[in-house]
């Protein structure tokens, strides 16, 4: 006999106790249901919150003053007393970093409320003082014109490159190259426009403008901390890179052997580390309930195949006396058993997957599915079935066709 | 010769007693006989049925189906010769009650590894034989009695079997579709079909050529049916 010939037969007997079947399932569906919600969830976040830190260009890592994630309250009065990063630091990186491509500085001012004659942005613009190797480092692109060279740097030259969305509110129905915008005041003359980076979570990642940095300092001075990004020859050379920025800014600052670093380095990872190490209980838990869940299911089904098993003892019976064998019997059980186990677990996937779109549709966490997970799924349910049949299946096949057919 | 029995006994433990089905049947039968097995109840009919259907092993004794030997066959092996030797007709039919007459009738060509379109074809052919070529898509539970008793022989007959085994085929029918099923049986008789059949009553067993009467384990009269043809 085919084994898929069982595959019929156990919809049939599935079908025909469908309450008591559904029952059965929903220790198999909640199991499944919250692998799946849960993964896709962490998968969504996880996959956006990549694409957020990819806000630097590949091989790029920046240092600067502050960790990159605050956690606890008390983060920033302990970072508070570090040195700002200066020129001077951005300088020697510059020279003695030997695995590094380009070195870029950058000083930040938020809150900005840019004009254009009548135009006027909401104050929330940031203004970026910084060097020709901004564009890279950031994984930024040119959209319109171009963007600011060395030339423009050493001549402290009054020119700005626009964010997407700053062009746009600026300059609703004209093109904004030549023109003059005004920042805090002073005149600065249009050169280029970004490429549109889109937003994540909710938040454009185009509303900046970027000046050369030594107008930057005379427009807002530089009583501030400076970023210096660093982009690597290579993706090998990136952690000697790192390694030796770290040791040139500890020389730098002054930082004594054995002294943690004044100063944090942050690259597209610290992210997505962060994030690892934060959702790494979560899946635990998530797992765990899971687990617990699919035994409490697994016990469930093998109780519901022992009835199963009783109450059609007379037709094992039947079956065994017109040729089915034991292993005929066994398999037809143990199919049973894992289709039982399989439809609740494609519900549990349908359900799991709705629920993450629908936490994704009125949060604005994203849904991902990884398909491993639900291939995942799938084999789990099928081994829970398998596991936990072997047993009824069993007690059928040795059944005595003759008392099995005498059973009423 | 089809069928030889030697000696057989079957013994069961009860407890911690010992009861003896049957002490010593020897018989023979031939190809394309019509035999009945009487009995009053405990005499061992039972017991018997199921040793020649290949349901149970004889406790000693030899039984020989076609020449083979068979008294100490494996279970697979012995649901190996049900299949492909033995077409089982029941008192209680026996269908199961969720697949149609003609899904019924497939099952043994199932365990017996047909594909699905020779299997239908030998199903529909064997239903067509017992009349019911308008009823295969009917569940047990919209036919009745004698119709189902039919699905049942057409079952029994789908392997072509070497005997079909009758355990009170009637026990559960009326008397007018009871002879209707007789007369199926002695059509099978005359298209060469050896039957056997278990039966307490006397006006069944007169359809027969030969009547097996046991009695305590023992075969008490063993003669030509007077009502036989």
């Amino acid at each position: 006999m085919q084994l898929a010939e069982n595959i019929p037969i156990a919809l049939t007997a599935v079908r025909a106790n469908k309450m008591r079947s559904i029952l059965t399932l929903l220790g198999i569906i909640i199991g499944v249901m919250t692998i799946i919600t849960m993964q896709s969830l962490i998968t969504g976040l996880r996959k956006s919150i990549h694409e957020q830190v990819t806000a630097l260009g590949s091989n790029v890592f920046q240092v600067q003053k502050f960790p990159a994630i605050h956690t606890g309250g008390d983060m920033f009065r302990k970072y508070r007393n570090r040195k700002n990063i200066t020129l001077k630091e951005y300088e020697a990186v510059k020279e003695h970093v030997t695995a590094a491509k380009s070195v870029g500085a950058e000083y930040w001012m938020g809150g900005q409320e840019l004009r254009h004659g009548e135009h006027k942005t909401l104050p929330i613009i940031s203004v970026c003082g910084g060097t020709p190797e901004f564009i890279d480092n950031n994984g930024y692109e040119i959209g319109d014109g171009r963007f600011i060279t060395p030339q423009d740097v050493d001549h402290n030259r009054q020119y700005v490159v626009l964010g997407a969305d700053v062009a746009r509110q600026l300059f609703p129905y004209d093109d904004p190259l030549q023109k003059e915008i005004k920042i805090s005041g002073r005149r600065f003359e249009v050169i280029g426009v970004l490429q549109s980076r889109g937003s994540t979570f909710g938040q454009s990642r185009d509303t900046y403008v970027v000046i050369p940095i030594g107008s930057f300092i005379k427009v807002f001075g530089k009583e501030r901390s400076l970023n210096i990004t660093v982009q690597a020859i290579s993706a090998e050379l990136y952690n000697t890179a790192m390694e030796q920025t770290t040791g040139v800014m500890r020389v730098v600052r002054k930082v004594p052997p054995g002294e943690p670093n004044d100063f944090d380095i942050f690259s597209n990872d610290t992210l997505i580390e962060f994030f690892d190490n934060l959702t790494r209980y979560v899946r635990i838990v998530a797992i765990a309930i899971a687990s617990i869940s699919l035994l409490v299911a697994g016990i469930g089904i093998m109780n519901i195949m022992l009835v199963s098993v009783t109450e059609r003892t007379r037709e094992i019976g039947i079956r065994k006396s017109i040729g089915a064998k034991r292993r005929d019997v066994l398999w037809q059980f143990l199919i049973e058993a894992i289709v039982l186990s399989e439809a609740g677990g494609v519900i549990g996937i349908v359900l799991g997957l709705t629920l993450a779109r629908l936490v994704a549709l009125v949060s604005p966490v994203p849904a991902a599915v990884p398909i491993w997970t639900v291939v995942l799924g799938l084999l789990f349910c099928s081994a829970v079935g398998l596991i936990f049949g072997v047993y009824p299946a069993t007690k059928a096949a040795r059944l005595d066709p003759i008392v099995a057919l005498r059973f009423e | 010769m089809l069928i030889q029995l030697e000696n057989i006994t079957k013994n069961y433990q009860v407890g911690t007693v010992t009861v003896t089905a049957l002490q010593g049947i020897r018989m023979d039968i031939d190809h394309n006989e019509y035999v009945a097995i009487m009995g009053p109840s405990g005499s061992g009919k039972s017991t018997l049925m199921n040793i020649l259907g290949c349901l149970d092993t004889p406790s000693s004794g030899s039984y020989l189906l076609n020449n083979n030997r068979i008294s100490d066959l494996d279970d697979d092996r012995l649901a190996e010769i049900r299949n492909r030797e033995i077409g089982f007709v029941f008192q209680t039919f026996n269908l199961l009650p969720r697949a149609n007459a003609l899904q019924n009738v497939e099952l043994p060509l199932i365990y017996r590894g047909l594909p699905a379109a020779k299997r239908r074809t030998q199903a529909r052919d064997a239903l067509a034989s017992v009349g019911l070529a308008d009823r295969m898509d009917h569940k047990p539970n919209e036919l009745s009695g004698g119709q189902r008793q039919r699905v049942a022989i057409a079952r029994a007959l789908v392997n072509n079997p070497s005997i079909i085994l009758a355990d009170e085929p009637t026990g559960n029918l009326d008397s007018r579709t009871g002879d209707e099923i007789m007369e199926i049986f002695e059509g099978l008789h005359e298209a060469g079909n050896t039957i056997i059949l278990v039966t307490h009553e006397e006006y069944i067993a007169e359809h027969t050529d030969r009547i097996v009467r046991l009695r305590d384990g023992l075969i008490e009269r063993d003669e030509a049916a007077n009502g036989g043809h």
